[in-house]
């Protein structure tokens, strides 16, 4: 009999790799589809943080323009192939993940201010005037060099297949039970003989390195962009607002979360933004109030194991 | 007990402050292998602060903790639990959206038991929680939830545990019942300090009980030797009663 990871790899990641991998296909605005891809990474990178150890990452698009400056910087001055800058993408990512641990200390609504603050500094350190030689400030990069968006579509669904597959692991093994122990009760977790500051290190990072990967990704596929748009705060808002949707701590939750909520927003055709995030606001108080486990808390209630 | 044994853990003119107030002032003892050690006194005497302190939570502001012949003082717990410490809490403290099947599968996989521990099935059918073991630790009593952090303990092995109060609110038949689980474990060689209020619970299970207030030691001894100790009986009833 298969093991329950088996399952989830088999008929959760498999099916989502390989439907995004066939719809360039068959449907054509491919851009829909590669931000599809990103969200779908980004709400799993929050949701090792968020759903696995409890931390509401708020600045999580730090280590998303932490990526794309990390990518777009490799290609602008040391001209290395795509693939390896979008690597460095995600180390970058990790280091300043590595700077901001201390921000761990904190909890709560503390954290989530912290790390707002660290991807606010971030972004108007990358966007300084003096720094224009490196990361060419405020005025944006522009990258034709590397530009092609199919590599870029099916290097996101690489990352996106190996995103979910961290989340299997977390959801059927030791170590992510560790985690989710961590998050309920720290002090407990240590008396289980959990080191508790390790275990949030691990996670912090891997959610850094895979939001850095999605932004060196985006910074490849887009090529053109400036500081603001990839340190916009919509991406850690509609990240966290996908995971919570769904319900952290699943592996499906996120992934149902991205589905419904971006297909809506692109099915309704919002196109002025004030509105859409006073109904992004409105939704994430109704979810507080009546479904703070998300939409797949719907079937746990009923007993049904939801993976 | 045999009091030619070497003790386990030996607590030396510990002091811990929280800001003036002075919770544990020059405590020492000590509890050996096989030994169940009673722990009691007033409320604030400083009984959970020295579990605490013994257990990592607190880090002395004096004094020494040796375990096992090597200083445990302001060690992380986790550190301790590998090394063979553990305890239950006061109040119970399960990881509440886990079940309680994987409550203890953390402490077993990252409890770095020295020795063999007890199987989950062992586990749960010893401390009564088989019917509940695929449910969430939130959807058990209090009753339960003890004997959960109880078995969460034991899942890493201890050669030394701190019981916080586990016999509050359980009734009679369980008092007996967790009274004889409690001497089953120290006859395996496992060192049991039992902080408790229930004095009828004290006598039945203890060798040796500490009596403590503000922080020191008043009394060392039996129980029974101790409820006719004038200055126990002080701290304990007020001045008036003791004469």
């Amino acid at each position: 009999m298969p093991s329950a990871a088996s399952k989830h790899l088999l008929f959760i990641l498999a099916p989502l790799v390989v439907v995004f991998a066939l719809l360039p296909g068959v449907y054509q605005n491919h851009l829909l589809l590669f931000n599809f891809v990103i969200f779908l990474i980004l709400a799993q990178g929050v949701n090792i943080i968020y759903g696995f150890t409890g931390y509401l990452p708020f600045g999580y698009v730090g280590f998303f323009g932490a990526g794309a400056y990390g990518f777009a910087i490799m290609v602008m001055h040391l001209q290395w192939p795509a693939v390896l800058a979008v690597l460095v993408g995600g180390v970058v990512a990790v280091l300043l993940g590595l700077l901001l641990t201390p921000l761990l200390r904190l909890s709560g609504a503390y954290f989530a201010i912290a790390n707002l603050a660290a991807s606010l500094a971030v972004l108007h350190f990358v966007a300084n005037p003096a720094l224009e030689g490196i990361t060419k400030g405020p005025y944006g990069v522009s990258l034709t060099g590397t530009f092609n968006p199919t590599h870029a579509y099916y290097a996101a669904v690489v990352v996106m297949g190996l995103t979910v597959g961290a989340v299997v692991y977390l959801k059927n093994s030791a170590f992510g039970l560790a985690l989710q122990a961590v998050r309920e009760d720290a002090v407990s977790a240590s008396m289980a003989g959990v080191n508790i500051v390790k275990m949030r290190v691990i996670a912090w990072l891997a959610s850094a390195l895979i939001a850095g990967l999605a932004g060196g990704i985006y910074a490849w596929y887009v090529s053109v962009f400036y500081p603001d748009n990839v340190f916009s705060g919509e991406f850690s808002i509609f990240a966290i607002v996908f995971a919570l949707f769904g319900g952290v701590a699943t592996i499906t939750g996120p992934i149902v979360g991205v589905i419904i909520l971006y297909g809506i927003y692109n099915l309704i055709g919002f196109t002025t933004p004030q509105y859409f995030q006073l109904i992004y606001g409105l939704l994430i108080m109704g979810l507080v109030l009546f479904l703070p486990a998300g939409l797949v808390s719907l079937a746990t209630r009923r007993g049904w194991n939801v993976p | 007990m045999s009091p030619e044994q070497t003790p386990i853990l030996k607590v030396s003119r510990l002091v811990k402050r929280f800001g003036g107030f002075h919770a544990l002032d020059g405590l020492s003892f000590h509890v050996t292998p096989g030994e169940i050690l009673g722990l009691v006194g007033p409320n604030g005497s400083g009984k959970t602060t020295a579990i605490n302190v013994i257990s990592g939570l607190y880090a002395p502001d004096g004094g020494e903790v040796t375990f096992d012949g090597a200083s445990a003082g302001g060690a992380a717990s986790h550190r301790l639990v590998h090394r063979g410490i553990n305890r239950t809490f006061q109040v119970p403290k399960p990881f509440l959206s886990l079940t309680v099947r994987q409550n203890i599968q953390v402490a077993l996989a990252y409890g770095g038991a020295t020795a063999t521990p007890p199987s989950i099935a062992e586990l749960l059918d010893e401390y009564r929680l088989k019917e509940v073991a695929d449910r969430p630790a939130a959807d058990l009593n209090s009753a339960q939830q003890k004997m959960l952090d109880l078995t969460r303990a034991l899942a890493t092995r201890p050669r030394l545990l701190l019981l916080d109060e586990l016999a509050a609110g359980l009734n009679p038949a369980e008092l007996d019942w967790i009274a004889g689980r409690i001497k089953a474990l120290a006859s395996t060689g496992m060192a049991i300090i039992v902080v408790e209020h229930l004095m009828g619970f004290i006598e039945q299970i203890t060798d040796r009980v500490i009596v403590l207030n503000a922080g020191k030691e008043i009394f060392e001894g039996t129980l029974a030797t101790a409820v006719r100790e004038p200055q126990v009986i002080e701290v304990f009833l007020g001045g008036e009663h003791a004469h």
